[in-house]
């Protein structure tokens, strides 16, 4: 596919040194975080600037070479993964924060940049820019904007999606355009920083980004409430929001998903609940004070056995860090970790939790639930073995009927990790069949030659798989 | 360069002997990168983090691509620091992967002829030898008492000094005299001892360092420990282990076994990180043995840092630690941070000197890029390492580097002299400064 001659041309404009097909360097980059896939790409690229992009575009479009930009593959749906080869595209060059305006609030920064050291450097300004997916150490902004990610803060302030007012992108065609700006108002035309932001690659390669920044919260509290009971926990979450309390962070975790988290974090979490709850709320001190007792109140009233409030900031930190971790800890327990992010309406949290245990019965699976329970996204987890044909074949349809009962609910087959390769077989469920034919328009009429991240979002054939390969 | 039968040889150990379940343990979500040193200094490069190590270990292992030169370029790479191991939720074992790795390569490559000799000189005619480490640092003491230069570059040693021969010379401790190192007594009592420690010498530290191995003495027995010093110790083997060359590691792990199980002590003291995460990992190390597992997870048990032992049994609350005013700053072992979790003690210990101020410095947990004979076999990554190393140091305005392993200690030495800044900072092992402190007066 990159032949000899291709190789030359995309040398000569990236130089050398950033041009890698040797065997070794395809092959870290022929996976990202989704269990089970792997493939390995023909090259990989690191252009320094949006030009070079574009003249890489060209290339690839006049010679069909499927391309897919690539952050630090920490995504969870296989939407980094080179499925279809050609060319993986690296921002590692492509990585700084262009400008923090504080008269406007906003940021502008490249792709590239590592979404925690952007947070840092606009919160040391007093900025805050709410977005916190859980990979935020590591993964990129441009990764966080393509995959639209969210995080344990997005029942109060959204996702990634609220805070992207404009954007810098190149086309199939090599064309660079600007979308959005400055501006709290702009109706000119069609929205397309709404439409680039979670369209996983398959539409341009974004090479800027502004971002909306707000006033740093004045104070943050965080408490752990505890239950004996699944179904309370849940429960408390629905009566949360019903009383008019939106808490900048509402988080679930039961309790295999608590005891893998305490083997790896070792900050003394409380392994003998059936399950619990991170909450925190943030704004002006009195309003926190008196939500936070609210809330403890609350829980209390659903039958939690006991709330405790973070006695400092460290502490608090420790048990954001220790939810953060709480996939990659639940790896610990079995080889192959899938896990899912059905999302359903926060007043539907219980009876998806309730489903998605008797679910786990049904297919003798252990499912591990946790999430973001305050914006009705959980990530019900099963640790298996990939080697164990007849176990995958259960956990498959298992997740099946966890996608089905969400879009009964009222919900969708993913909140926050996208759809990528994993889920594209299911999208049709959340869609429907014109709903699929209209975004397949819009992709072909502006990637014609299928050349950006092909084979994501859009499944082949309707063979259902998330995890079981042929 | 291995060849392309050397290459079959190798993949065919890799699906043997690599542990699938440890490969599969990790799930890839990327936590280790920005703990990885080589990953950030290579400008991001996946090849030069440890998530992207082991996928190239399992691709190998799976037959997806060979060992070829740049899977080795990646796996020489890495310092072996194991910091990805601490920030990995998965628990991944990663420090046992690359070592398994790096004996099957080695074990299955051809060296050229000076490599293999210098190799076999070094890991089976010096290291596993205590009376030749002695007679190799008595010659490198002669050198440096009469200047010929020739004599202590006969023992090959010098000979693996690169371009940076010259500062790493001139860095290099005044070594005792032979007498000296060989009058080691193997009992000493303390006053009224309330525990009773083995002391592991390590073969540097015990001729090289002479001087702050008779300064953990002090300290364990000011701490109220009498301490027994078997003769028949070895070194740890690390050095080897790390190499490739795992069968003459475990040969040493054997024989400091046997050497300290007939002392019924309390404790196992070491005084460098890197032989201490050898030794506390005896167990892993000989895990198929069946004779030998069980009293290696014996042996490791009571294995402990002289920092940990001291905290333990509260010297500082104990003994009166000053010293005149000066700002102090410590530098982690990685392996005793990330292997042997030892990183209060230290500071504790540091911080109850009165009179000094002890101030951290940025990534202090982050490697020096001293990591065995890293900083001579990788010198220009190790290098590199070491100058960010040095401008966090500067920042914090220290006059005094702690250290806790001799290589950080010698590589905190190198970086000094680097920088032109040897009559303002001085680099020193937590053992000397705190017998410094506890004389005091």
């Amino acid at each position: 596919m990159v032949d000899v001659q291709i190789k030359e041309k995309l040398t000569a404009i990236v130089g050398a040194e950033n041009y890698d097909d040797s065997k070794a360097g395809r092959l870290v980059y022929s996976y990202d975080a989704t269990p089970n896939f792997q493939s390995m790409p023909d090259a990989v690229i690191s252009p320094r600037n949006a030009q070079e992009i574009s003249q890489i575009l060209k290339i690839c479009s006049s010679r069909g070479i499927p391309i897919v930009p690539r952050g630090s593959g920490t995504n969870l749906c296989a939407g980094t993964c080179p499925t279809e080869g050609g060319i993986v595209l690296l921002f590692k060059h492509m990585n700084k924060v262009i400008e923090i305006d504080e008269e406007n609030l906003t940021v502008t920064v490249q792709p590239g940049v590592i979404t925690l050291d952007m947070i840092n450097q606009v919160e040391a300004r007093g900025l805050f820019y709410p977005p916190d997916p859980s990979s935020m150490k590591i993964s990129t902004i441009g990764g966080n904007i393509n995959e639209n990610s969210g995080g344990l803060r997005g029942l109060k302030y959204g996702v990634t999606r609220d805070y992207v007012m404009g954007l810098e992108a190149v086309l199939a065609n090599g064309e660079i355009i600007r979308t959005g700006g400055k501006l709290a108002k702009d109706v000119a035309g069609y929205d397309f920083t709404r439409l680039l932001v979670g369209s996983e690659g398959t539409l341009a390669i974004i090479t800027e980004a502004t971002l909306k920044l707000i006033p740093l919260p004045e104070a943050k509290k965080t408490m752990l409430a505890l239950f004996q009971d699944l179904e309370q926990a849940a429960k408390s979450v629905s009566k949360i929001i019903a009383d008019k309390i939106i808490p900048a962070t509402l988080e679930f975790l039961d309790q295999p998903t608590l005891k893998a988290v305490e083997d790896f974090a070792q900050i003394g979490l409380p392994t003998d609940v059936k399950a619990v709850l991170l909450i925190e709320q943030d704004g002006p001190v009195d309003v926190v004070e008196m939500d936070m007792q609210k809330m403890a109140e609350i829980c209390q009233k659903q039958g939690a056995v006991s709330v405790q409030l973070a006695k400092s900031e460290q502490e608090a930190e420790a048990l954001r860090t220790a939810r953060r971790a709480a996939l990659s800890a639940l790896a610990r327990l079995k080889p192959t970790t899938i896990l899912e992010d059905a999302t359903v309406p926060r007043s539907e949290i219980a009876n998806m939790v309730k489903a998605i245990n008797e679910i786990s019965q049904k297919y003798g699976l252990s499912i591990c639930t946790f999430g973001h329970a305050g914006d009705g996204n959980l990530h019900p987890t099963c640790p298996a073995d990939a080697r164990d044909k007849n176990e995958m074949e259960r956990v498959e349809k298992a997740f099946e009927e966890i996608f089905i009962k969400a879009i009964e609910l009222g919900g969708t087959i993913t909140g926050e990790h996208g759809v990528g390769v994993m889920k594209a077989p299911y999208l049709e469920l959340k869609l429907g069949q014109a709903g699929i034919n209209a975004m397949k328009a819009v992709k072909t009429g502006l990637d014609p030659n299928n050349i950006l991240n092909p084979g994501k979002i859009f499944a082949k054939d309707n063979r259902k798989r998330v995890v079981v390969t042929q | 360069m291995t060849t392309l039968k050397e290459q079959a040889i190798i993949q065919e150990e890799f699906a043997k002997r690599m542990d699938e379940d440890e490969l599969l343990n990790c799930m890839r979500c990327g936590f280790c990168l920005p703990s990885c040193p080589t990953y950030v200094e290579s400008g991001f490069k996946e090849a030069h983090s440890p998530r992207g190590r082991i996928a190239l270990m399992k691709a190998v292992a799976d037959g997806l691509i060979e060992p070829d030169e740049d899977v080795e370029r990646s796996l020489d790479l890495c310092l072996g620091c194991r910091a990805c191991e601490p920030v990995c939720p998965s628990g991944v074992k990663y420090g046992h992967l690359l070592e398994e790795a790096r004996d099957i390569i080695n074990q299955n490559k051809k060296y050229s002829l000076p490599v293999r000799a210098v190799r076999n000189f070094v890991f089976n005619g010096l290291f596993p030898h205590q009376n030749r480490m002695r007679a190799a640092a008595g010659l490198l003491g002669f050198y440096q008492r009469s200047g010929l230069q020739s004599a202590a570059r006969k023992t090959g040693m010098l000979n693996w000094l690169p371009k940076n021969l010259s500062a790493m010379e001139k860095v290099l401790p005044q070594v005792p005299k032979l007498k000296e190192m060989k009058n080691r007594p193997s009992y000493l009592s303390a006053d009224k001892p309330v525990k009773i420690a083995a002391f592991f010498t390590g073969c540097l530290m015990d001729t090289m360092f002479l001087e702050t191995n008779n300064a953990t003495i002090k300290l364990l027995q000011l701490a109220g420990c009498e301490i027994h010093i078997p003769q028949n110790q070895a070194c740890c083997g690390a050095l080897h282990g790390h190499s490739g060359e795992k069968q003459t590691a475990k040969d040493l792990a054997k024989r400091n076994i046997e050497a300290f199980e007939k002392l019924d002590t309390d404790y196992i003291i070491t005084n460098a990180g890197g032989c201490g995460a050898f030794l506390i990992d005896y167990g892993h190390l000989l895990k198929d043995d069946r004779e030998w597992h069980e009293r290696a997870v014996k042996f490791s048990e009571k294995l402990k840092d002289i920092s940990q032992i001291l905290y333990e049994l509260e010297f500082h609350k104990k003994v009166h630690l000053e010293l005149p005013g000066q700002i102090v700053t410590y530098q982690d072992s990685c392996h005793l941070r990330n292997v042997m979790k030892t990183s209060i003690a230290p500071r504790t210990l540091l911080n109850s000197i009165r009179g000094i101020e002890f101030r951290e410095m940025k990534d202090a947990d982050r490697c020096c890029g001293s990591a065995g004979i890293y900083n001579i076999v990788e010198s220009e990554m190790s290098m590199q390492i070491l100058d960010h190393k040095m401008i966090q140091a500067k920042s914090a305005n220290a006059a005094v580097i702690v250290a806790s392993n001799p290589g950080c200690l010698l590589q905190m030495k190198l970086g000094i002299e680097r920088e032109g800044l040897q009559h303002k900072i001085k680099a020193v092992h937590i053992a000397d400064i705190l017998l410094e402190a506890a004389c005091e007066k």
